[in-house]
């Protein structure tokens, strides 16, 4: 089903509200994000990213403000929202029962496609799963886990996909595997929304960034001109260490895929490596 | 209604059901408890048992089969309950589907696994001397009876699915359902009960559906207990589906 691209921005929100009971969660968020543009909503845990993402995709109402996505209300025009939409939730979204092919081809048959074991294919060989792709889930890895999520999202390129902390419990490895796969959605006209804690992850991939505190968004610029909310660079002489993460790629090697390593998904503890 | 419902509900029904393929032991799991209290009955206490019949597995089948299917519901929680807490709930709903597709896959997929669980039993009851001398016409109302009392239970366990907040309190509320037929005719006649008790159980929906079925099998003309049979469960379903579906629409609006 292809929805055709209404003009103006792609996501617009203002005066969004939200409260849990007493919580007051949201409170008035506006932004825009333009289409074809990579937005990241940046902000604690806490925050309340992941209330926005689901106001934005339909399973939440905001208790005042208006949104809407690819031109449609998400409240008075829910349907159309969701046929422009596709949620990455922060929890993998897969079938652990059934095989990666199945979960792409179930999804593909749910968005009414013609050839769903053709468009399953395709999607298998682009995020490296052809091999694993008659497994079942529950044999993955984390990082094959999530980019089994991303491919489902993208079947029947929906204009605006929603991704909420995509990285979130990933090894180094599969967190650069899903940036690049971000990178190409963008590359080729979608809009992305992507929310993160971590901070080297919207300076990789957005084209703006938004930071969220206290039910509000706070700053919204690009990179540079939230860097020219501080005070300019100091020179210092600093001696260069590899960080951990530049260690772990020369002992690993850069190009594993995570393919092989079904045992190493579990969660890791780690640092993000910001190399400033 | 969403014009791709039958559609939507049938893709989600076949996922659903190659769950059920590839874990077969609910199936089974369903099957051995009534299959053990079956063996227990009438093997251990069924001798003491006086029923004025003379097959004491002719008389317990109609009852077992409802525990069949009481403790069959409880997988239908437990699904409904996985898939609340993994994302996929969400990825479904934040599509362009037909919304209640969703549950009614689940529901038809509870039908065909406790209508297959109740074959299993009903095949070791044949093994243990069950007959009947019930023809086409009567196997299918019994066929009808039970599937309407599997849809009413089977909504009643989508609520506790879709709000437990733990797997147990999504399948602990069945044991009070298997237990009911105990206080029923399902496994002893009624007039022996004391007072309280026996009016409890002579006006419960057990006693009702299992002298219905009991009834059918032997049978007898249907009395009246058809229609009281007929009546609870249909009662059951319109409540239980109508709350189910109220909690639903909170759940996704």
């Amino acid at each position: 089903m292809t929805t055709r691209q209404v003009p103006g921005p792609a996501i617009q929100v203002r005066g969004l509200e939200k409260s849990y009971k007493q919580l007051r969660v949201l409170r008035g968020v506006d932004f825009e994000v333009a289409r074809g543009s990579i937005f990241a909503l940046l902000g604690s845990n806490g925050a309340g990213k992941t209330t926005v993402v689901k106001i934005l995709s339909t399973l939440l109402r905001a208790d005042a403000g208006t949104a809407g996505v690819n031109g449609f209300d998400v409240a008075a025009q829910a349907a159309r929202v969701r046929e422009s939409i596709s949620l990455t939730g922060q929890f993998a979204a897969v079938d652990e029962v059934l095989s990666g092919r199945e979960n792409l081809v179930l999804v593909a048959r749910l968005r009414h496609l013609k050839n769903p074991g053709v468009v399953a294919d395709d999607l298998l060989a682009r995020f490296s799963l052809t091999d694993a792709g008659g497994r079942k889930v529950s044999t993955y890895s984390g990082g094959m886990r999530r980019r089994l999520d991303i491919a489902m999202s993208l079947i029947g390129n929906p204009p605006v996909i929603f991704l909420d902390e995509p990285t979130t419990g990933l090894d180094p490895q599969a967190r650069i595997e899903v940036w690049q796969a971000v990178k190409e959605l963008a590359a080729q006209g979608t809009t992305v929304l992507l929310t993160t804690q971590y901070l080297d992850e919207a300076e990789q991939l957005a084209d703006r960034i938004a930071i969220l505190h206290e039910g509000r968004i706070i700053v919204n610029g690009t990179l540079t001109e939230l860097k020219q909310l501080l005070p300019p660079a100091k020179v210092e002489y600093v001696e260069k260490q590899p960080t951990l993460e530049d260690v772990f790629f020369a002992i690993v090697g850069a190009d594993g895929k995570g393919d092989a390593d079904g045992a190493s998904g579990t969660t890791k503890d780690r640092n993000v490596g910001a190399d400033k | 209604m969403n014009r791709h419902f039958l559609g939507d509900t049938a893709v989600l029904l076949g996922r659903s059901l190659t769950h059920i393929t590839r874990s077969v032991d609910t199936i089974i799991t369903t099957a051995i408890t009534p299959i053990a209290m079956m063996l227990l009955f009438v093997y251990v206490l069924g001798g003491a048992i006086d029923t004025g019949t003379d097959s004491y597995v002719n008389y317990l089948l109609p009852g077992i089969l409802l525990i069949t299917i009481a403790s069959g519901i409880a997988y239908t929680a437990f699904r409904l309950f996985l898939d609340m807490k993994s994302g996929i709930f969400e990825r479904f709903q934040s599509m362009p589907i037909a919304r209640s597709s969703v549950l009614w896959a689940h529901v038809l997929t509870s039908l065909v696994a406790n209508l297959i669980s109740l074959v299993v039993v009903v095949g070791v009851a044949l093994l243990m001397g069950f007959r009947t001398s019930a023809g086409v016409l009567a196997w299918l109302a019994v066929a009808g009876i039970l599937s309407l009392f599997t849809l009413a239970l089977t909504w009643l366990a989508v609520i506790p699915g879709l709000t437990a907040k733990s797997v147990d309190g999504a399948s602990g509320f069945s044991y009070p359902l298997i237990f009911l037929p105990f206080i029923s005719s399902a496994f002893v006649p009624t007039d022996t009960m004391p007072g309280p008790v026996r009016a409890f159980a002579e006006h419960q929906p057990v006693t009702a559906i299992v002298n219905a079925i009991r009834d059918l099998f032997t049978r007898q003309p249907v009395d009246s207990d058809i229609w009281t049979a007929l009546a609870w469960c249909l009662g059951i379903l319109v409540v239980t589906y109508l709350s189910a579906m109220a909690i639903y629409r909170r759940k996704i609006s």
